[in-house]
């Protein structure tokens, strides 16, 4: 027993010991970094301090990221970050969590000083598409040609080996454009110069028509594509099948 | 829950028709005992059904060439086998006899086996527009074959020619498969990518579609003789998967791979995966063998263009199983 209980003793050293270091390191460098520029001082402030709470850990208290965990923030600029927390997919709950979409947990003002403390870093600015400008016919073609493998050609999104493809029925047009130039997770990016404001527009104005599809068939069944189409056609056609057969035989006497 | 209850409707509809008494009063029900018919209407009208379930199937078939519209054809289909299935209840009710027999366990005696071998060939004596019907079911056959036959047309080009030869020779410019214009380099941010033909060429060639893709050229891991095909982390591969011959349209790039997946192209059939980074090896799903790559260059005026002919043979094993 007495042994048991050094034993026990020791381990409880290495423990507070082990304590007391990482503390130490934490606390060495408990303020984040100070953007080089900063637009309204107040704002970054703020910003500062809600990146200390809920980001530094995984991206890191001078935003260059940690090995495994989270990677740098320093130039990923105003379009990531707005995108990220406009949509609830970050803080996660586990970095190796896909990100899904979900209610933002930072209130409007408290999006909007995080986005100024990550932007003083440098980065691309929040990029905007007009659906209004948009025309619905060269969209679909955008769509098809650079969306639809993975989000499906209405956006009710799918797979991917290694993540789900998220719905575009909730993406704001302001959210469309950042991912589209952000590329998040595991989406690819596309620059200017492969799909221009123009082609952004369009491609905006396409999901928003696609959301609520003039369905020819009558029923769009979600409007997932044909598998679902097919079963409940068979479903309904077994039953009318199997009335009629029910109809045509005769009990045996 | 409209429909079920239509369907409800319908069902009960057809059991009120049915529930017609079918013989004559004072007649027992058993079918056994049922007089022949000789229902002369009963067999124009199966005639008439056969031959404009033929009509709509064989119109079913000229529909998917000349105007292939998915509700029009489902709706000329469905009203022609309709109309097919009614003719056959229709026929069975009312124009060939009914017998009910119970089978004995041992052989009957002969002369019982001569009366049922009478009373089959007199099934159809109760018929009496024999070459009607018959010429009526030819038509119907003719439509089904026809329904059954065109749509083959839309298969595509035939194969044994198209996928052996592709267009890609050393100097073929790249071009976007959408608009037809060149790819420049400057195009393309790393982490993006692109449907490529080479320049001239037609979708009917199965061989030449590529999908460009960009990385970060630090992170290849290309075979020793292929250091050189990636200029500034360019790639293209050949856009029919090595399995079934679909479309790889699915391109994905980590934004952070320590937590996510690394960089690959996917199949949207059956998500097979190839490593870009690793020459398109497959590392997930039915296909065995990597996709071809092209090896790239890039022009003085920074398009891109095919460095060489594709690696190896495109598309399934299959396309290859005749050479």
């Amino acid at each position: 027993v007495r042994r048991l209980l050094r034993r026990a003793g020791v381990l409880l050293a290495v423990c507070c010991g082990g304590m007391a270091l990482w503390s130490a390191a934490a606390g060495g460098q408990d303020q984040p970094a100070q953007p080089p520029a900063a637009g309204d001082p107040a704002l970054a402030q703020r910003g500062r301090d809600l990146y200390a709470q809920s980001c530094a850990g995984c991206h890191g208290e001078d935003l260059r990221g940690r090995k495994g965990q989270g990677p740098a923030l320093r130039g990923v600029g105003a379009a990531a970050v707005d995108f990220y927390l406009s949509t609830g997919r970050m803080p996660l709950a586990d970095p190796t969590d896909e990100p899904i979409r979900a209610d933002p947990a930072f209130s409007r003002r408290d999006i909007k000083a995080l986005v100024a403390y990550v932007a003083g870093f440098g980065g691309p600015a929040i990029p905007a598409a007009n659906p209004d400008r948009g025309d619905v016919a060269r969209g679909k073609e955008a769509f098809t040609e650079s969306c639809a493998g993975c989000h499906q050609v209405l956006g009710r999104g799918g797979i991917v080996t290694g993540a789900f493809v998220p719905s575009l029925a909730d993406a704001t047009p302001r959210q469309l454009a950042e991912a589209i130039r952000v590329g998040p997770y595991l989406m690819p990016k596309f620059g200017e110069r492969q799909i221009d404001q123009e082609e952004l527009d369009d491609i905006a104005a396409y999901v928003r028509a696609a959301r609520d599809p003039d369905d020819r068939g009558g029923w769009g069944i979600g409007n997932i594509g044909p598998v679902p189409e097919g079963m409940i056609a068979w479903l309904l056609a077994g039953i009318v099948l199997l009335g009629v057969v029910r109809l045509l035989g005769e009990r045996a006497r | 829950m409209r429909i079920v209850e239509r369907l409800a409707l319908l069902l009960g509809a057809a059991r009120a028709v049915r529930a017609r008494p079918e013989q004559p009063a004072g007649e027992d029900a058993d079918p056994r005992r049922r007089a022949l018919p000789r229902d002369r209407a009963a067999e124009l009208a199966v005639a008439v059904l056969l031959v404009a379930g033929g009509l709509l199937a064989a119109a079913f078939g000229v529909l998917v060439v000349a105007h292939p519209q998915t509700q029009l054809l489902g709706g000329v289909l469905a009203a022609g086998l309709a109309c097919l299935g009614a003719a056959l209840a229709l026929a069975s009710k009312r124009v060939v006899v009914q017998e009910v027999d119970v089978e004995e366990r041992h052989p009957p005696p002969a002369e019982e086996d001569e009366r049922l071998t009478a009373q089959l060939r007199a099934g159809t004596e109760g018929i009496s527009r024999r070459r009607v019907l018959l010429g009526a079911a030819g038509v119907a056959g003719c439509g089904l074959a026809a329904a059954i036959a065109l749509p083959a047309t839309g298969l595509g080009p035939a194969l044994g020619h198209a996928p052996n030869g592709t267009p890609w020779r050393r100097g073929k410019r790249l071009v976007d498969a959408r608009t037809n214009e060149p790819i420049s380099a400057d195009a393309l941010e790393i982490g993006s990518f692109q449907s490529a033909m080479p320049e001239g060429a037609t979708t009917e060639e199965l061989g030449a579609p590529v999908v460009v893709v960009r990385v970060d050229p630090q992170r290849l891991q290309l075979p020793a003789d292929r250091r050189d095909w990636a200029p500034e982390g360019f790639l293209a591969y050949s856009q029919i998967c090595t399995h079934a011959a679909c479309a790889v349209t699915l391109f994905r790039y980590p934004v952070y791979e320590d937590t996510s997946k690394g960089p690959a192209l996917v199949c949207p059939c059956h998500y097979s995966t190839f490593d870009v980074l690793r020459a398109a090896d497959p590392i997930f799903g039915p296909a065995v063998r990597p996709l071809a790559q092209l090896p790239l260059a890039l022009a003085d005026d920074r398009t891109l263009v095919a460095n060489g002919p594709l690696s190896g043979p495109v598309g399934p094993s299959y396309w290859g199983v005749e050479h």
